[in-house]
């Protein structure tokens, strides 16, 4: 809610800035394939309970069928996911978010 | 109401079990201790940020508890193991949707909600649009998803106490005294605790929960020297078949517990109403009121995250335990998914009376208190959301555009709490034993229809403007609602709510699949059809570099 008086507050400035295109980018990068390439996977796991049902009964190990080492992997998956985007985060995001944050509450 | 007359018929040959004693002393002692621990917290309940966010002090990890504590409520904790053991499969599907859905919150929604809201999700989707509408609509979606999952969590507290204290559904009075009294601890905890008293609630909650399910794990995996495929060979092995009600032609199980298809797999009309509810489940976690609350609980982005993947661990493992207590009711209790589906309680006893089985009375209570715990936490968790939402959003920003006073407000939302509180011990009594499953589907699909559009083109999408907004919100939440009124859940089916009327001109009886479409649809014809207003630059700017960055957002309080 600062500097409403002016023409161009602190906020469109930071936003006209190479950093801040950057961590946008970043982010954006990393988020929109990444839901893209889980909401697919979950999606195709999800037709394929329902229409190949066959598909999912061939055994693996003993009673362990297709589908339910399929439905373990969506379990791996989420998990792998949450653990990349964390390191991903912590190593692209943050730091820059942090250094645009202090400019911004510095100058106020 | 003709499954739950005939559930009543056959309760003598199959009466509840352990000692409602033992069951309700270990409960006292839960809420004995929830109360100690909630005054203890309240002390320095002060200001508006402590009753709705708690001060923003909890960290990370404490958060990420109380969500799970919040996401497994009774339907996924007795629902999801009672429908593994009588479904096979597709119980497991169910769980799979619920954990995959909070890779949204992680990836999209958590952190940029937190670092632009306040208390709501009003505040985000109203940040940059005009306030009074866009707020009027938030908090109208806000409110009825809020109403449908507390329905059906009050609703199925019926089912638990015929089960638990054995009190037959019969006994209307018994069974709205334990309701009214389970209601009036709720309300308790609102008041005296506000969100800090809450989440910590739903901390110990969450704690007796993964300690419980992971101790009836481990004992059902060593009956089979922890070989999985030993325990699904007797799951398979000791239930050919199971009639759901005398009536009812016997539905053959055996191999077929382990393959998709038992409940969803008959036509491919309901194939495809499977697929709808997929895609309800897994968009609308991010869209729940009650779950987005709780990021504003935390004093950073950063934190907001690990809150997320705390989340996202505890609740996967959750699951995977239920899979594991799934087949190990159908395994090892006995009579198998035939006394399961036939006990008072219906499916939901499946968890129960495995504990009974493995651990007797006292495991029994345990759980039964556990169980009691989650409709008192949930419902606890969608009473201040909801009543927040009311305060914040309608009474500050709507009706007073703004000017008020943050005491004030917090009076109003302690009233709402109340209100609500009173509604759901009444909704509670009226609904008790209606087949209602359908609501907590239902509040997903509002959630993922009428909510998560808009949240996500606030957040990502510079053109989106007021109208857009409300033709997504509303557009969401109206078609929603009418698909489930036309629905084969409504009418037209010997299982409909009402089963003698014949309106159900939409095949689905989940309606993500048309609704969720149609509300991200709406939303971008909205924007153009509004689009004549220029984007506001400033509040735009603001907002995006806000959410990124966590400039200029809500701090924690320090006392």
């Amino acid at each position: 809610m600062s500097a409403t008086g002016e023409r161009s507050t602190i906020y469109e400035q930071m936003q006209a800035t190479p950093e801040f295109a950057e961590l946008r980018r970043k982010l954006r990068a990393f988020v929109f394939p990444m839901s893209a390439a889980f909401l697919i996977w979950y999606l195709l796991y999800v037709l394929l309970a329902s229409f190949a049902p066959a598909f999912m009964a061939i055994p693996v190990v003993g009673n362990i069928n297709v589908g339910l080492v399929i439905g373990l992997l969506q379990f791996v998956t989420t998990f792998v996911i949450t653990t990349l985007y964390v390191r991903y985060a912590d190593r692209h995001l943050d730091p820059a978010a942090e250094r645009i944050r202090q400019q911004i509450e510095g100058a106020e | 109401m003709s499954s739950a007359v005939s559930v009543i018929a056959q309760a003598p040959a199959t009466p509840g079990v352990g000692s409602p004693l033992l069951n309700i002393s270990i409960f006292a002692l839960f809420v004995v201790v929830t109360l100690v621990v909630v005054f203890r917290a309240s002390r320095n309940n002060r200001t508006a940020s402590d009753y709705y966010a708690a001060g923003r002090s909890f960290t990370g990890p404490q958060n990420g508890i109380a969500i799970a504590g919040d996401y497994l409520s009774a339907a996924s904790f007795l629902g999801i193991a009672g429908a593994i053991a009588v479904n096979g499969y597709d119980g497991f599907l169910y769980s799979i949707g619920f954990l995959v859905a909070w890779l949204v919150a992680l990836l999209l929604v958590a952190e940029l909600m937190r670092n632009t809201g306040k208390y709501t999700m009003g505040d985000v989707v109203s940040f940059r649009m005009r306030q009074r509408p866009v707020r009027a609509a938030a908090a109208t979606s806000t409110l009825v998803v809020s109403f449908f999952y507390l329905l059906a969590q009050m609703a199925g507290a019926g089912a638990l106490i015929a089960l638990l204290l054995q009190i037959p559904n019969s006994n209307t009075v018994g069974q709205g005294v334990v309701i009214a009294i389970v209601g009036a601890l709720m309300i308790t905890y609102v008041l005296v605790g506000g969100m800090k008293g809450t989440t910590w609630v739903q901390i110990i909650k969450a704690t007796l929960l993964l300690i419980g399910a992971a101790i009836i794990t481990i004992w059902v995996l060593g009956k089979f020297g922890f070989n999985l495929s030993a325990l699904l060979g007797q799951a398979v092995d000791a239930n050919p078949q199971v009639q759901t009600s005398p009536t009812a032609a016997p539905k053959e199980l055996g191999e077929k517990l382990l393959i998709p298809g038992l409940q969803y797999g008959a036509t491919t009309t309901a194939k495809i109403d499977f697929l709808s509810l997929g895609l309800a489940l897994v968009l609308g976690t991010a869209g729940l009121p009650h779950i987005l609350m709780r990021f504003y609980t935390v004093p950073s982005a950063q934190e907001a995250r690990r809150s997320v993947v705390w989340a996202i661990w505890l609740i996967g493992i959750f699951y995977l335990f239920s899979l594991v207590l799934g087949y190990g009711a159908a395994a090892l209790v006995t009579g198998g998914a035939q006394r399961i589906a036939t006990a008072p309680g219906g499916t939901n006893s499946a968890a129960p009376l495995l504990a009974y089985e493995l651990g007797g009375e006292i495991l029994l209570g345990i759980i039964s208190a556990v169980a009691f715990a989650t409709i008192l936490a949930v419902v606890a968790g969608l009473t201040i959301t909801a009543s927040a939402s009311y305060a914040h959003d309608v009474y500050a920003n709507v009706i007073k555009k703004g000017q008020t006073s943050p005491d004030a407000e917090v009076r109003v939302a302690r009233i709402t709490a109340v209100i609500i509180g009173v509604i759901a011990i009444a909704a509670g009594i009226l609904a008790r034993n209606q087949n209602i499953a359908f609501l907590v589907a239902l509040a997903f699909a509002v959630a993922a229809s009428a909510n998560l559009p808009t949240i996500l083109y606030s957040l990502f999408w510079k053109r989106f403007n007021t109208m857009g907004a409300l033709w997504s919100i509303y557009g969401g939440l109206v078609s929603c609602v009418l698909l489930i009124i036309f629905s084969p859940a409504i009418s037209g089916k010997p299982t409909s709510m009402i089963p003698n009327a014949d309106f159900d001109l939409f095949p689905l009886a989940n309606p993500g699949l048309v609704s969720i479409p149609l509300s991200f649809v709406l939303g971008i014809v909205g924007t153009f059809v509004g689009g004549r207003q220029p984007v506001e630059e400033g509040k735009y700017a603001e907002m995006e570099v806000r959410s990124l960055t966590g400039a200029g957002s809500e701090k924690a309080v320090t006392h």
